[in-house]
């Protein structure tokens, strides 16, 4: 936000201040007044009192956006739980297979209520599909470029050259393939890959790649939670943060989880222009799998900073219903619109 | 035009003119005198018509440009040109903030939401969200503004484009009641009303000194007078990129600054053809410029006092003064040799004076940066005026007038005597 200061700034320098004589002249004139007493109420600040009411603006409800976005078009409490496990089939080696049909094309989005971002979407929406496989299974992605520049998709994971995203453009009207075995287990990404990286990333054209352990994770309510920004001005810097898009969304439509189950989050951070995202769990700590290769517990922890392109897997089980908040803890990006609340309703009894 | 529609009338009186002759010798002349009729009426039809011509062609081709006209060709595909101009930010009362905008681009613009301190905000937007072009909004936001503290607000249409205003110092904004009005009367009286006044009492010794010295002092008044008005120029030209586009400041400068010394030109006239200008109506003139000037003047101080920009600071009021003081000075200057009466000083010193605290008020309670520009450039205007007049007085006394010697040296004086009050003043 530091270049958007800077203007306001500039402007403000020439602004009113037209001269500086006036400024430091008009100070002596009222100190002479009130000096002078010829005022009745010499001090105006104290002839208006303090209204009662200061602690009203202070009130919670009064951050964030206004209105809602269209949840018909792209709602991102479905997109949560919506995870891609492509069209199944078994190869005769025995392997399985995963195939996937990904099209890029040009969408307007609505980043927050009534603000609408020209992005450059996989299938549509930013983020794109959350495509979720096995280790080990054989993935085939066609790729289709239908928007109005070139792009690629670069999947994160072990494979083979020809098969990452980044040499191999695919012009507007054109198709690739893209087919490799998934490894290694944990969640990635996948962004397109053409030039500039910057532009076309921080467009939308990024997405979840979640590749599951043989022998799976323990059972849990799972949700993707995806932190990406938005500059709608092209100032080079964010005007909308937020976990997969909408600015707010969490906040006005709380996630619903239930008091002692289990939660895993897999977060990623896809911010572009910003180093760093954080995430910030209110009433709570959870157990930090960085990458989500490894089932061992990296760290136990309430606050998680990470930089662009890195993931974490995030397990937590709240023991107090009512609501709780998750944010950055960057305050700037958490007022900007990556904010969010989990309802924990409390445990029906069996 | 004026000199064409003049010569027009002239042509038509010699015309029924000759009809009424003719009329004498009725029977004979009837038939020649009605062709002539009817020859000058079709005469003043077909110049009508070809003043009309142009416009009509205009409507006609702006009606076909809209209805199958290129425009595609013109619009870019992205981004739409938007534009909101700040023209207000008030701080009526704790935790609320009130902005004033207006739509002075050429697309209209929706309002989507409004981030205060880089965090998004509750607000309303009166009338409505939708702006179109050169309709004025205004946002009323609940924030919990810190007295002392800048805010920065930055209004997100629904393209995502931002719009940004920052104040530097947020401070309660004064309310219309007395306690207010009293305040920005005084500041009035301090900064403009004394000061003229005190620079009044330099009648008597001006009508001590010898013809040659009033001149030099007359010279200085016009050296003052040149200052203030670039200063009031300068005022306007940086107030430009506050305006509105559609509102055109350096448009509302030129119309200042060309119109304004023109007009009154033109009324000090009426009714005095080719007569010199009194000294009392030079004073008066004088007086008008500078009260036009202080009124812009007024404008800066209520406006900076209203935004709290006005710096903490007793002992600069002196140099204030002293820099106002000045002004007195140039209006008596013309009256050396006359014998005005006490009521006629006082009424002079009003006109310069009184108008900084209309300024004050106006700049206060309701600033708008568009009508700052218009009053800063009438005030450069007539002082323009005024300095062609006193430059025009001073020729009858000295064949080179301004440039003489001893007034050159007075204008040089003038500028030098602003610029070192000025000095304490910005001190």
């Amino acid at each position: 936000m530091t270049d958007r200061q800077d203007d306001v700034d500039n402007q403000a320098e020439s602004g009113i201040s037209r001269r500086d004589l006036l400024r430091s002249g008009v100070a002596g004139a009222v100190g002479l007044a009130a000096g002078a007493g010829a005022l009745t109420a010499s001090n105006p600040g104290e002839a208006q009192p303090r209204l009662t009411g200061a602690g009203d603006a202070h009130s919670p409800e009064l951050a964030g956006t206004k209105g809602d976005v269209d949840l018909s078009v792209f709602d991102p409490t479905a997109f949560l739980k919506d995870f891609d496990y492509g069209n199944v089939s078994t190869l005769p080696s025995g392997q399985t297979q995963r195939e996937y049909q990904m099209v890029a094309v040009d969408r307007e989005i609505e980043v927050a209520p009534g603000v609408y971002f020209a992005a450059w979407t996989y299938n549509g929406t930013v983020p794109g599909p959350s495509i979720r496989c096995t280790e080990g299974d054989h993935l085939k992605v066609t790729f289709t470029n239908a928007g109005s520049h070139p792009h690629t998709i670069h999947f994160h994971g072990i494979h083979a050259a020809g098969m990452d995203g980044v040499f191999e453009i695919v012009q507007p009207g054109e198709s690739f393939v893209y087919e490799f075995d998934a490894a290694p287990m944990g969640f990635h990404l996948y962004h397109c890959h053409a030039l500039p990286l910057k532009r076309h990333v921080h467009k939308g054209l990024y997405g979840a790649f979640i590749v599951d352990p043989p022998e799976g994770r323990p059972e849990a309510n799972e949700m993707m939670m995806l932190m990406n920004g938005f500059d709608t001005n092209f100032d080079g810097d964010n005007e909308v943060y937020a976990v997969n898009t909408v600015a707010f969304h969490y906040q006005r439509h709380p996630i619903e989880i239930e008091q002692g189950e289990l939660v895993r989050v897999y977060l990623g951070n896809t911010t572009e222009f910003d180093l760093l995202n954080s995430f910030h769990l209110h009433g709570n700590f959870f157990r930090l799998y960085r990458t989500g290769t490894d089932l061992e517990r990296y760290e136990w922890t309430d606050t998680l900073m990470l930089c662009q392109g890195e993931r974490a897997v995030l397990e937590f089980t709240y023991d107090f219903p009512g609501q709780f908040m998750f944010h950055a803890h960057q305050s700037e990006f958490a007022e900007l619109g990556w904010m969010g609340i989990f309802d924990v309703k409390p445990r029906t009894v069996v | 035009m004026n000199h064409r529609d003049s010569e027009g009338d002239n042509a038509v009186e010699t015309v029924s003119a000759s009809t009424t002759y003719a009329s004498d010798d009725r029977p004979a002349q009837s038939a020649p005198s009605e062709v002539t009729e009817h020859r000058t009426g079709q005469g003043r039809l077909s110049l009508a018509a070809k003043g009309v011509l142009p416009l009509l062609l205009l409507a006609g081709l702006l009606v076909v440009f809209g209805q199958v006209g290129p425009i595609g060709v013109f619009r870019a595909a992205f981004p739409p040109i938007e534009e909101l101009t700040f023209e207000r930010i008030a701080f009526p009362q704790a935790g609320l903030i009130r902005v004033h905008l207006v739509n002075g681009g050429p697309e209209p613009v929706t309002v989507a939401q409004v981030i205060v301190d880089d965090a998004y905000w509750e607000h309303t937007v009166t009338p409505d969200r939708d702006v179109g072009r050169l309709e004025n909004i205004v946002v009323e936001i609940p924030y919990p503004w810190v007295d002392g503290d800048p805010v920065a607000i930055s209004i997100v249409s629904s393209t995502g484009v931002t719009f940004a205003e920052e104040v530097d110092v947020a401070t309660l904004s004064p309310q219309v009641n007395r306690s207010y009005i009293v305040t920005f009367a005084l500041l009035g009286v301090y900064v403009g009303v004394i000061p003229v006044f005190l620079g009044l009492l330099w009648l008597p010794f001006l009508a001590g000194v010898s013809t040659r010295w009033v001149d030099f002092f007359l010279s200085l008044t016009v050296g003052l007078l040149l200052f203030i008005g670039v200063d009031a120029l300068e005022g306007a030209f940086s107030l430009t990129g506050r305006v509105a586009s559609a509102f055109q400041g350096v448009g509302l400068i030129v119309l200042g600054v060309v119109g304004t010394p023109l007009i009154i030109h033109a009324l000090s006239r009426v009714g005095r053809r080719g007569a010199d200008v009194t000294p009392l109506g030079l004073s008066t003139l004088i007086a008008v410029g500078i009260g036009l000037h202080n009124l812009g003047e007024g404008l800066a101080i209520g406006s900076s006092y209203a935004v709290g920009e006005v710096a903490l600071g007793t002992s600069l009021v002196f140099g204030f003064l002293l820099h106002n003081t000045t002004e007195g000075l140039g209006i008596v200057a013309p009256l050396a040799r006359s014998r005005p009466s006490m009521g006629m000083l006082a009424v002079l010193g009003l006109i310069a004076g009184v108008p900084t605290i209309l300024g004050t008020w106006i700049g206060g309670f309701s600033y708008s940066p568009t009508a700052s520009v218009l009053f800063l450039a009438i005030g450069a205007g007539a002082i323009v005026q005024v300095v062609t007049v006193l430059a025009r007085s001073m020729k009858s006394h000295e064949r080179d007038g301004l440039m003489g010697p001893l007034n050159a040296a007075g204008v040089v004086v003038g500028l030098i005597v602003m610029y070192a009050t000025g000095l304490f003043v910005a001190a």
